[in-house]
């Protein structure tokens, strides 16, 4: 049997003693699981060919493998599936009287419940994060996203108090590759509650558990034509966004192609909230439990590959303590295992794609060609798939492109300031307002710097927490409009004065 | 007193006050007696009334043609210090307490209430009927009676606690998106810009206005109101000028958070909507309408303009 070896130079601080041993390989079954060799449209409550007839490969980040050919939607697709969702909202989902909508949404959360562990495995597979992550975080999280909207859909005169609603119509929903599923339940299940159909395009490199909803959905027999999922690429979502029949877009993505969303949108009724990038600061002040704050710091960052628009890519550290902080964490750094996504002590897994593992290993070459001192860990990574080290740069300042950027991906930026004052300004000192870290045993500072940060959620003492009750999304060029929580329903609502 | 009386007092102030050489027995030729002091009429930016920068000015005349006022025509530099000042102000304003900022607003509207009359004198100059006029004016001081009354309570209304899974608190809570362009509505002087203004800064914005171009001069009256208010310089900036040509500046700008333009041109909406995208700018629109409804007064007004933020703290000993 194949070890991993840790192999690095201990320090007496180390977080595992001393100890230089290996784990045994503890690998997630993937036997129970069905993938189909190809998987074609959602249209209309059925698997649908593309009217291309073009299919793509969704790969195996983690051994460069084809897991299943998927089907790439184009504009006649799109157009079926907007004629559908339409009839579904005018003829069925509209009509429906709300507590019956609500016992479809809470079948879809149930019938989740009961398949997560092949999901689990599936967006482990297709994404390449750790099963830990996608078992524990993932695919539990999509589940109750769903069971907490369903009780909202009869519920909604609640929700706009002096005010009446109505549903916005069909929305079209675009998601990113980095919490497929999850992404997928914070889209559909707000807007199903709130009355409206919906076109989903996952990422195309990330579309398999979308399909599995698809067949969820089929199983939970909601009306044909009030979810349609389109597997595509950019020009699928471009093809949704200018779509005339679309009432509303949702988008999470990059900052740029919000940007040309937004911009595409102008002059049009359509509606449309955005959940864009993010690089947040993540501040370590001199009173914080520091050991704690180390593991904030190691799962801000480190946590699905760095692939997360809220990562706490900027850790501010006071100077006071910065010497013991960078200590603690190299050491933390060398304990992680990159490696197998399928093996459950695996903490980073793959990199999502070839394409951002090349965005990545460009944005250290900047950083150290700007000047910035790169650290890696030194932990062996495996020969075939795409795998990138944990890295950290010091001797960066703000101007810095690997400080003002977002990398999405396992590299952090660390900076030292003096004063509360200095820690706030260079926090908001960037475009992007998505989300924060504060660590003090201090409260009365946790209120004054949480409360001064521009960001939408910030995180006191602990970081990347997510929950279906609690609101998310971004100031700035973070984007507009919340996901979760009361608030996630608005954007899908229209409030009548 | 009699109304004998009063005209014998009415004739003896007019024969006191007659100009030396003239007619003094033409009672109409009296009212040339006294020299009217005209207003002059600037901007209103950071707290205090300079002249627009560029030196320009439009003629504002009324129906029959007579000069109201050399308006200032405010240019891009006037609206980008404007911003600069808002900026400024943002933090400071924002942090104010709740209580505070209802206070000031409600200091506005007494204090506009002690200024009806030359409010409606001046709507009447711009030909509105004197009827609308004062109806107008009354408006406008009830509203900012009503959005100084949400200052404490949207964040009530519109915050949660979250019963979130894990063993943390969490709550969520609005804040100001921060500095707000305004492209106040065309068809009214006063009630459009005070629908508009006085949501954005009772939730902690800062604004920069540009006033009707039909009733600038109300706008800038306006600013005389906030300015003794106890509103802080910068909290809201008011300029004058040609909507067509501010209208770029005032949605393109990348220190501004949101841009409210009101009216329905379709070509001018566009035009915003698509300067919005250049930093993810908040666009907000407002059809024409009727502000004197009670439809244009809403707490969701306050919350076009705010931001949800979100805190999470672990729970434990």
């Amino acid at each position: 049997m194949k070890k991993r070896i840790i192999k690095n130079k201990i320090s007496p601080l180390s977080f595992n003693g001393g100890w230089g041993g290996s784990y045994a390989e503890a690998p997630e079954s993937a036997d129970h699981i069905q993938l189909k060799d190809t998987y074609d449209l959602f249209i209309n409550g059925k698997f649908t060919a593309p009217s291309s007839g073009n299919y793509f490969d969704s790969i195996n980040p983690a051994n460069e493998k084809r897991l299943a050919r998927v089907a790439d939607a184009n504009e006649k697709d799109v157009d079926k599936a907007v004629a559908a969702a339409n009839h579904a909202y005018e003829k069925v989902w509209s009509r429906m009287p709300a507590a019956e909508r609500s016992k479809y949404i809470y079948r879809i959360a149930r019938i989740m419940q009961e398949r997560a562990r092949e999901l689990a495995v599936i967006e482990s597979l297709d994404g390449g994060k750790p099963i830990r992550e996608s078992r524990d975080i993932d695919i539990p999280l999509a589940s109750a996203h769903f069971f907490y909207y369903a009780g909202w859909a009869d519920k909604l005169d609640y929700a706009t108090p002096g005010a009446k609603s109505k549903p916005v119509g069909v929305a079209g929903q675009i998601i990113p590759w980095n919490f497929p599923l999850l992404m997928a339940a914070w889209k559909i299940a707000p807007a199903l509650a709130a009355g409206n159909t919906v076109i989903l395009k996952p990422a195309e490199t990330t579309p398999l558990t979308a399909l599995k909803l698809a067949e969820i959905i089929q199983e939970a027999e909601l009306p044909d034509g009030v979810v349609n999922i389109l597997s595509g690429a950019g020009s699928t979502g471009a093809a949704l966004v200018n779509h005339p029949g679309i009432h509303k877009i949702a988008f999470t993505g990059s900052t740029e192609v919000g940007k040309i969303i937004q911009k595409s949108l102008a002059g049009t009724s359509k509606r449309y909230s955005l959940e864009l990038g993010g690089k947040a600061a993540n501040i370590i002040f001199e009173d914080a439990a520091i050991d704690q704050a180390v593991e904030g710091i190691v799962n801000g960052i480190f946590f699905n590959q760095g692939h997360v628009c809220c990562a706490g890519s900027r850790l501010f550290v006071q100077e006071s303590i910065a010497n013991t902080v960078m200590r603690k964490l190299k050491d933390r750094m060398e304990t992680l295992i990159v490696g197998d996504p399928l093996d459950k002590n695996t903490d980073i897994g793959a990199i999502n794609s070839k394409d951002q593992l090349e965005k990545i290993k460009k944005y250290v070459k900047i950083g150290t060609s700007e000047g910035g001192a790169c650290y890696q860990s030194s932990c062996s990574l495996p020969s075939k798939g795409y795998w990138f080290r944990p890295t950290l740069f010091t001797n960066v300042s703000q101007s810095s492109r690997i400080v003002q950027e977002e990398i999405f991906g396992p590299v952090l930026s660390i900076q030292t300031f003096r004063t509360t004052e200095e820690a706030i300004e260079k926090a908001n000192n960037i475009p992007y307002g998505l989300s924060g870290g504060v660590w003090t045993d201090k409260g009365s500072k946790i209120f004054k710097v949480t409360s001064q940060i521009r960001a939408g959620v910030i995180w006191a003492n602990t970081y990347n927490k997510f929950d279906p009750t609690s609101p998310f999304g971004g100031y700035k060029e973070s984007g507009m409009g919340r996901e979760g929580g009361l608030h996630g329903l608005m954007p899908y609502l229209e409030i009548q004065h | 007193m009699a109304d004998e009386e009063k005209n014998t007092v009415r004739e003896t102030e007019e024969a006191r006050l007659k100009v030396p050489g003239s007619n003094g027995s033409e009672g109409g030729k009296s009212k040339k007696a006294r020299i009217e002091v005209m207003k002059t009429y600037k901007l209103f930016i950071d707290g205090k009334f300079p002249r627009t920068e560029s030196g320009r000015y439009t003629v504002l005349k009324d129906n029959a043609g007579h000069s109201l006022a050399n308006v200032c025509r405010a240019s891009r530099k006037d609206f980008r210090e404007a911003v600069v000042a808002a900026r400024k102000a943002q933090a400071g304003w924002a942090a104010k307490s709740a209580f505070l900022k209802g206070q000031i607003l409600y200091r506005i509207a007494e204090v506009l209430e002690g200024r009806k009359a030359q409010f409606a004198d001046e709507l009447v100059q711009m030909d509105t009927p004197q009827r609308v006029a004062e109806a107008e004016v009354r408006l406008a001081i009830d509203r900012l009676v009503y959005y100084a009354g949400w200052s404490d309570k949207y964040m009530q209304v519109f915050s949660s606690v979250n019963p979130v899974e894990s063993p943390h608190f969490n709550f969520s809570m609005p804040e100001p998106t921060g500095v707000v362009s305004v492209l106040a509505p065309q068809e009214t002087g006063l009630a459009g810009l005070i629908s508009t203004i006085a949501p954005a800064i009772v939730g902690g914005n800062t604004v920069v206005v540009l006033a009707s171009e039909k009733f600038p001069l109300s706008a800038i009256t306006f600013g005389e109101v906030l300015h003794s208010s106890d509103v802080p310089g910068g909290v809201v900036n008011i300029l004058t000028g040609n909507h067509v040509e501010l209208l770029a500046h005032f949605s393109n700008h990348m220190d501004v958070n949101a841009c409210i333009y009101c009216g329905d041109d379709a070509e001018q909406i566009k035009t915003v909507q698509v300067n919005a995208a250049l930093n993810v700018k908040r666009a907000v629109i407002y059809p024409k309408n009727d502000w004197f409804e009670s439809g244009s007064q809403s707490p969701y007004r306050i919350m076009d303009l705010q931001e949800i933020k979100t805190t999470w703290h672990p729970v434990g000993f």
